[in-house]
C-alpha cells in the first residue's frame, strides 16, 4: 500500500422494541410461535384495515432519544416508504423520513487509545418491522410469516463519525446498554433484537471529501461486523489502488463464507417515493408528556455506579462488571434486597455466573434465573447448611434451569452433616482404617490430619462441612498438637 | 306495488309496527333484481336468497324482541363492492380481487348490521373506485335505469342505479372526488359525502386514503340522515376517525331555511356547464329563496386547480394503497411466471384494468425521485389554499349550492376515450374532498333527454345538519321522481 | 403537449409500479402521462410560496393504542384467501436476498 487511508463508518442501528404488542395493531410480539399465529388484518396488509399506533412505541423512541442527548421532534409524523418485497404485507413500510422522533444527539465512547469521542446520532426514528422468508433449501419456492411483520423498531442513524471497527463496537456497547438500562429492548445481536448495517467508506489520510460509501447488511454478531469492516475496507481499497471507483451499493455479508456480495437486482430501483401515511395522524409530544417521559428516565451506569460505591461493600472492579449489565445490576440488586451479602453476591456473579456464561457461550443478557433463588442459595451456605462445592454444583442447577435451591437440596440429600455425634463415628472409623496417617501424626506430621479430612469427607460423599471435621481430628489428636 | 317504491324509514316504519315483514321487503328487492337486473347490472354479487330471507327472518325476530329498534330494521340495503364483508366476494370489481372472501366486515356495515339491516348484494363500481361512469369494473359496465345506453355515473354507479332501480331500498357508497354525488345525480336518487373522519373507513378497500369516506344513497333526505345516523361512529381502528359533538343528523330535516345564508359561488356556473343543469340548479336555488333563504353570488377561486391537485394526490395514494395487491395474500395470482418480481408484475399487468394502471403508474411518477416536491408537494399546497378558500366562504354562507356535475349522464363509451374529459366531469365534486367538506347531492329536475339533474349542497366542516336542512326544505317543494324501470 | 414521457421514464415507472405494459400499452401510457402532466402543470401558475403542505384537513393528533394484546391466533382466517399455502404460511417463488 503505497498511501495511507482512512476508513470512515457510520451505523444504522435497528432496535426491536420491548412492547407486548406490535407498533398498529394488538399482535403479540411474542419471540417463536407457529408461523402467522401473530398476525391479523392489520400487520397481514388485508384490504381495509388500518393502523393505530402503540403509544409505548413513541415513549421507547423518545426515551431512547433522551438518553442519547437528541433533541425530541414535539412534532413528528410517519411516512410511507414504498418498495415491493414478499416480507413486506402492504408492499409499502410505516417509517418516518420527513419528521423523525428524535434528532442531532450523540453518546460518547472510549477510542482504543483510551480517549473520548463523541459519535453523533443523526436521528432516531420508528417504523415497523417486516415479516420472514423461509426459503426451501430444496424447493421452488419461499414461505413467508409475518409473525414479525408490525414489530416496533427504532432505527439509530448515526453521523460517519467512526474510524475503526473498535470504535463500531464500543458504539453498539454504548447504545445496547443505554437501551437495556431503559428497559426498551434487549438488544440481543443474534435473535435480531438488535441489528446494525455498516455505512462505509475509505479516504486518503488527511482529505477533506467523504469517498463514495457502501452498505453492508446482514451483521447478526460483533464478530461478524468487526469481519465484514475489515473485509470491506481492503475491498475500497484495493479498488482505489488500482484505479477503479467504489459503487455506492448495498452489500450482503454472509458469515459462513466471510465475505459480502451486491444485494440489488435491476428490479430494485431503490427509489422508495416516500410520502405522509394518510391513515395515521400527526404526533404532537407536549413540554408535559415529554417531562413525564423524562421524570420516568432510569437510573443510568454513572449513577449506579456511584451509588452502588455509597451502599454497598464492595470492590470497585466487582461494580464495573455488575454495572456493566442491566441484567447483572438487576439480579445483584434484587438478591441484595432479599436480605443476601452484597459481597457474597457480587461474588456469585463475577465468579460462578461469568464461569458458566462462558462455558455456555452465552452473554450476561442471557441470564434467566431468579434473585430469590440465589438469595436461598446463599442463605443455605451461610448456614453451612450445604458446603462450597455443593453450592456451586447447586448453583449451575440454578443458572441452568432456575430450580429452587432449597428444594433441590432437600430431595437430593445434599445437605451437610454438621450432627457431631454422627461425625464422630465416621472420623473414628476412619482413624482405625488408617493406622499409617496416626503415626505419622503422633509422629508430629500434623499434616497427615488433611488426609484423614479428605478420607472423611469421601466417605461422607461430601456432604460433611470440612471445618467441623478438622475440628473433630484436632479435639481427637491434641496432646500431639 | 313493490315495498321498494317507498323511501327506506317509511319501509321501516311499516316493518317495525308488523304492517309488513322484514321477509316481504328482501322479496320485493328480490323480485325487483330478477326484473331488472339483467338490463342495469348494479351488483357485483346478489347473495343466496335463502341467505338473503334466514337473515330476515331473524331480523323480524329481532324486531319482536326488542334487538333491533331503529328505522332501517328490516329495510333490504346493498353494499358498494368496495367495503369487506366477511365471507362475501369484495372485489373493488377488479379482476385482481375475483375471489376474496374478507374475514372481517367494515365498521359501517357492521353498524348497519346491528341496527338489523338485511343486506341485499355487493354493488357494482368503478374498478378500486376509480372513475365516474362504472364503466371501468372488470363485471361489466351498470346502466343508467333511466336510460339503460347512458352510464350511471360513479364511481358509486352500482349503488345508485340499485336505488333507483328499486333493486333495494338504500345503499352504501363511497365518495373519494365526487362517486357518491355526481352518480347520485345521475340517477335521479339522494347522497351524502360526509365530513371526513365521520363515518369509519375500516374495512373500506382503500383508494385515495385522506379523500376517501363512506355515504348514504337513498330515495330522500330523510333517509340519507337516518343511515348516516347509523353508520356514522367513531372507531378507535381508525385513527383519522373524528369524535363528533352529535351524531343527530334527523334533527336537522326541518322544512324551514329562513334566513339560512346561501352562497352561488360564480365559477361554479361557467364555461362548460350545460344549459338545461344550469337552469334547473338556478331554478332550484329560486325555490330556496322564494323559502326565505339570503342568496348570494360569490367568487370561491381556484376551482380549476383541484383537479390537477386531487389527481396527483388521489393516484399518489393510490399507487401506495394498491401495492398490497400481488398475488401473495389474497386474490389473483397470474398462472405463468418465473420469479418472484415477474410474478407480481404479470399478476398485477393482468389483474388490473386500464383505468387503475393510469392512475398507479401516473401517481407512481409524481412521487418519484425528483418529482416529489414539484408534483406532490405543489398539490398539497394547492389542497391548503383550496381549504382555505372554503373557510373564507363559510364565514359568510351556511351552504354552498352548485351542480353535481355539469352535464346529466354520457352515452355509455363516451367518456373513457378521453381521460381528461372524464375528469372535468368532477369539477363541482372534488374540491369538496380535498377540503374535507360534507356535500350532499338531491334531483331537481329532468333534462330533455329524460335524464335526472342533480343540486349540490355543501356545507362546513361537521355542518351536515345545515345541508341536510336546506335540501329537506327543498325537497318538500317536490315530489321523488322514479324510473321508467320502477313503473 | 409539453410533457415528453420518454420510454426510459415508462420503464422506470413499470418498475417502481411493479406493471409489466405490452408496446401498445406503453405508447398509450406515454401519451395519457404525456396529458396528464401538462394538465397538472396548471398548478405552476399558482403561488403556493410561504404555505405548508396540507395532507390532514383537520387537527387532530396522537391516536393511540394502549400496549395490550387483543388478538389471538387467526390464522386460518389469515391464510385462507392465499393463493398458494403450505405449513402456515404464504407462498411466493423462491426469492434470495
Amino acid at each position: 500500500m503505497s498511501k495511507e487511508y482512512e476508513v470512515v463508518i457510520g451505523l444504522e442501528v435497528h432496535v426491536e422494541l420491548a412492547t407486548k404488542t406490535k407498533i398498529f395493531c394488538g399482535c403479540s410480539t411474542e419471540f417463536g410461535g407457529a408461523p402467522n399465529t401473530h398476525t391479523c388484518p392489520v400487520c397481514t396488509g388485508m384490504p381495509g384495515s388500518l393502523p393505530v399506533l402503540n403509544k409505548q412505541v413513541v415513549e421507547y423512541a423518545a426515551s431512547v432519544g433522551i438518553a442519547t442527548n437528541c433533541k425530541i421532534n414535539q412534532n413528528c409524523k410517519f411516512d410511507r416508504k414504498n418498495y415491493f418485497y414478499p416480507d413486506n404485507p402492504q408492499n409499502y413500510q410505516i417509517s418516518q423520513l420527513y419528521q423523525p422522533i428524535c434528532i442531532n444527539g450523540g453518546v460518547e465512547i472510549e477510542t482504543e487509545k483510551g480517549g473520548k469521542k463523541t459519535v453523533g446520532i443523526h436521528e432516531i426514528h420508528m417504523e415497523e418491522d417486516a415479516g420472514k422468508l423461509i426459503h426451501d433449501e430444496w424447493g421452488e419456492s419461499s414461505l413467508v410469516d409475518f409473525n414479525r411483520s408490525g414489530v416496533p423498531l427504532i432505527e439509530i442513524v448515526s453521523e460517519p463519525d467512526m474510524r475503526s471497527a473498535d470504535e463500531v463496537i464500543a458504539y453498539l456497547e454504548k447504545l445496547r446498554m443505554i437501551i437495556q438500562y431503559l428497559g426498551a429492548s434487549d438488544c440481543k445481536l443474534n435473535e435480531g433484537s438488535m441489528r446494525a448495517d455498516v455505512n462505509l467508506s475509505v479516504r486518503e489520510k488527511g482529505a477533506s471529501e467523504f469517498g463514495t460509501r457502501t452498505e453492508t447488511k446482514n451483521l447478526n454478531s460483533f464478530k461478524a461486523i468487526t469481519h465484514a469492516i475489515e473485509n470491506e475496507t481492503a475491498r475500497q481499497i484495493d479498488i482505489i489502488e488500482s484505479g477503479g471507483k467504489v459503487v455506492q451499493e448495498t452489500r450482503r455479508w454472509d458469515d459462513t463464507k466471510e465475505y459480502s456480495y451486491p444485494m440489488r437486482s435491476k428490479e430494485d430501483a431503490q427509489d422508495y417515493r416516500y410520502f405522509p401515511e394518510p391513515d395515521l395522524v400527526p404526533i404532537v409530544i407536549s413540554d408535559e408528556w415529554l417531562e413525564d417521559i423524562k421524570s420516568r428516565q432510569p437510573e443510568f451506569r454513572d449513577a449506579k455506579m456511584a451509588r452502588y460505591a455509597e451502599e454497598f461493600d464492595i470492590p470497585e472492579y466487582d461494580i464495573d462488571i455488575i454495572t456493566g449489565h442491566k441484567k447483572l445490576a438487576d439480579i445483584f440488586e434484587q438478591t441484595v434486597a432479599l436480605g443476601a451479602n452484597p459481597k457474597k453476591v457480587s461474588n456469585w456473579l463475577m465468579v460462578e455466573t461469568m464461569f458458566l456464561l462462558k462455558e455456555r457461550g452465552q452473554s450476561p443478557e442471557d441470564v434467566s434465573f431468579s434473585p430469590e433463588n440465589l438469595a436461598k442459595l446463599i442463605k443455605l451456605a451461610d448456614s453451612k447448611t450445604i458446603n462450597n462445592n455443593v453450592a456451586k454444583e447447586v448453583f449451575a442447577k440454578i443458572f441452568d434451569e432456575d430450580i429452587d435451591p432449597e428444594k433441590y437440596v432437600a430431595d437430593n440429600g445434599l445437605g451437610a452433616v454438621s450432627d457431631e455425634g454422627e461425625l464422630k463415628a465416621v472420623v473414628e472409623k476412619v482413624i482405625a482404617a488408617n493406622p499409617k496417617s496416626v503415626e505419622d501424626i503422633k509422629a508430629g506430621k500434623v499434616k497427615a490430619m488433611g488426609f484423614l479430612v479428605g478420607q472423611t469427607m469421601k466417605e461422607m460423599k461430601g456432604k460433611a462441612d470440612p471445618g467441623t471435621v478438622n475440628a473433630i481430628l484436632k479435639e481427637h489428636f491434641k496432646e500431639y498438637m | 306495488m313493490s315495498l321498494m317504491d317507498i323511501g327506506a324509514v317509511e319501509l321501516g316504519k311499516k316493518i317495525s309496527s308488523g304492517e309488513v315483514s322484514a321477509v316481504d321487503a328482501a322479496k320485493d328487492a328480490l323480485a325487483q333484481i330478477g326484473k331488472v337486473e339483467k338490463d342495469v347490472n348494479s351488483y357485483v354479487t346478489v347473495l343466496d336468497e335463502a341467505a338473503i330471507i334466514k337473515r330476515a327472518e331473524e331480523v323480524q325476530q329481532g324486531i319482536k324482541d326488542g334487538i333491533y329498534s331503529g328505522p332501517l330494521a328490516g329495510v333490504p340495503v346493498a353494499i358498494k363492492d368496495n367495503m369487506c364483508t366477511e365471507g362475501i366476494l369484495t372485489t373493488c370489481s377488479s379482476k385482481i380481487l375475483n375471489n376474496f372472501k374478507p374475514m372481517y366486515t367494515a365498521e359501517a356495515v357492521i353498524n348497519l348490521e346491528k341496527s338489523g339491516a338485511v343486506i341485499i348484494g355487493k354493488t357494482n363500481m368503478d374498478e378500486f373506485a376509480m372513475g365516474s361512469t362504472t364503466e371501468t369494473s372488470y363485471y361489466g359496465p351498470t346502466h343508467n335505469p333511466w336510460k339503460l345506453d347512458h352510464v350511471p355515473g360513479g364511481s358509486s354507479g352500482g349503488s345508485c342505479a340499485a336505488v333507483a332501480a328499486n333493486e333495494c331500498s338504500y345503499a352504501l357508497g363511497s365518495d373519494t372526488g365526487g362517486s357518491i354525488r355526481q352518480p347520485s345525480s345521475f340517477c335521479g336518487v339522494t347522497g351524502i359525502k360526509p365530513t371526513y373522519g365521520t363515518v369509519s373507513r375500516y374495512g373500506l378497500i382503500a383508494y385515495g386514503s385522506s379523500l376517501d369516506q363512506i355515504g348514504p344513497i337513498a330515495k330522500n333526505v330523510s333517509d340519507c340522515a337516518a343511515i348516516l345516523e347509523t353508520i356514522a361512529s367513531y372507531d378507535p381502528k381508525d385513527s383519522t376517525s373524528v369524535k363528533r359533538d352529535s351524531y343527530n343528523f334527523s334533527e336537522a330535516l326541518t322544512d324551514d331555511v329562513k334566513g339560512m345564508r346561501i352562497g352561488i359561488p360564480k365559477d361554479y356556473f361557467g364555461e362548460g356547464l350545460d344549459d338545461e343543469v344550469k337552469s334547473a340548479v338556478l331554478a332550484a336555488v329560486d325555490v330556496l329563496k322564494d323559502k326565505g333563504a339570503v342568496v348570494e353570488e360569490f367568487d370561491l377561486s381556484l376551482v380549476e386547480y383541484a383537479i390537477p391537485a386531487y389527481y396527483v394526490i388521489a393516484s399518489a395514494e393510490a399507487s401506495s394503497n394498491l401495492a398490497r395487491f400481488e398475488g401473495v395474500k389474497y386474490g389473483y395470482r397470474a398462472e405463468e411466471y418465473e420469479g418472484l418480481h415477474n410474478m407480481f408484475k404479470k399478476t398485477r399487468s393482468e389483474g388490473f384494468g386500464a383505468e387503475v394502471k393510469r392512475r398507479i403508474m401516473l401517481g407512481s411518477f409524481v412521487l418519484s425521485s425528483g418529482y416529489y416536491d414539484a408534483y406532490y408537494l405543489k398539490a398539497l399546497r394547492t389542497k391548503a389554499l383550496i381549504k382555505q378558500a372554503f373557510d373564507k366562504a363559510f364565514e359568510k354562507y351556511d351552504v354552498i349550492i352548485a351542480p353535481a356535475a355539469p352535464t346529466t349522464a354520457p352515452a355509455i363509451g363516451d367518456s373513457l376515450s378521453d381521460p381528461i374529459k372524464m375528469y372535468l366531469g368532477d369539477i363541482y365534486t372534488i374540491s369538496v374532498n380535498l377540503a374535507g367538506l360534507p356535500g350532499i347531492s338531491v334531483p331537481c329536475g329532468i333534462d330533455s333527454k329524460g335524464l335526472p339533474i342533480g343540486i349540490q349542497m355543501i356545507g362546513d366542516c361537521f355542518n351536515e345538519n345545515k345541508i341536510i336542512q336546506t335540501a329537506y326544505a327543498y325537497e318538500q317543494t317536490r315530489e321523488y321522481v322514479s324510473c321508467g324501470l320502477c313503473r | 403537449m409539453a410533457n415528453i414521457i420518454s420510454d426510459e421514464t415508462i420503464e422506470y415507472v413499470g418498475i417502481l409500479a411493479k406493471l409489466e405494459l405490452s408496446d401498445e400499452e406503453k405508447e398509450q401510457a406515454k401519451k395519457d402521462m404525456g396529458s396528464m402532466l401538462d394538465y397538472i402543470d396548471k398548478l405552476n401558475e399558482l403561488d403556493t410560496s410561504g404555505v405548508e403542505p396540507m395532507s390532514h384537513v383537520f387537527p387532530v393528533n396522537n391516536v393511540f393504542r394502549e400496549d395490550v394484546v387483543t388478538n389471538g391466533d387467526d390464522r386460518e382466517a389469515i391464510l385462507s384467501n392465499a393463493p398458494e399455502e403450505k405449513d402456515g404460511s404464504f407462498v411466493v417463488p423462491k426469492t434470495f436476498d
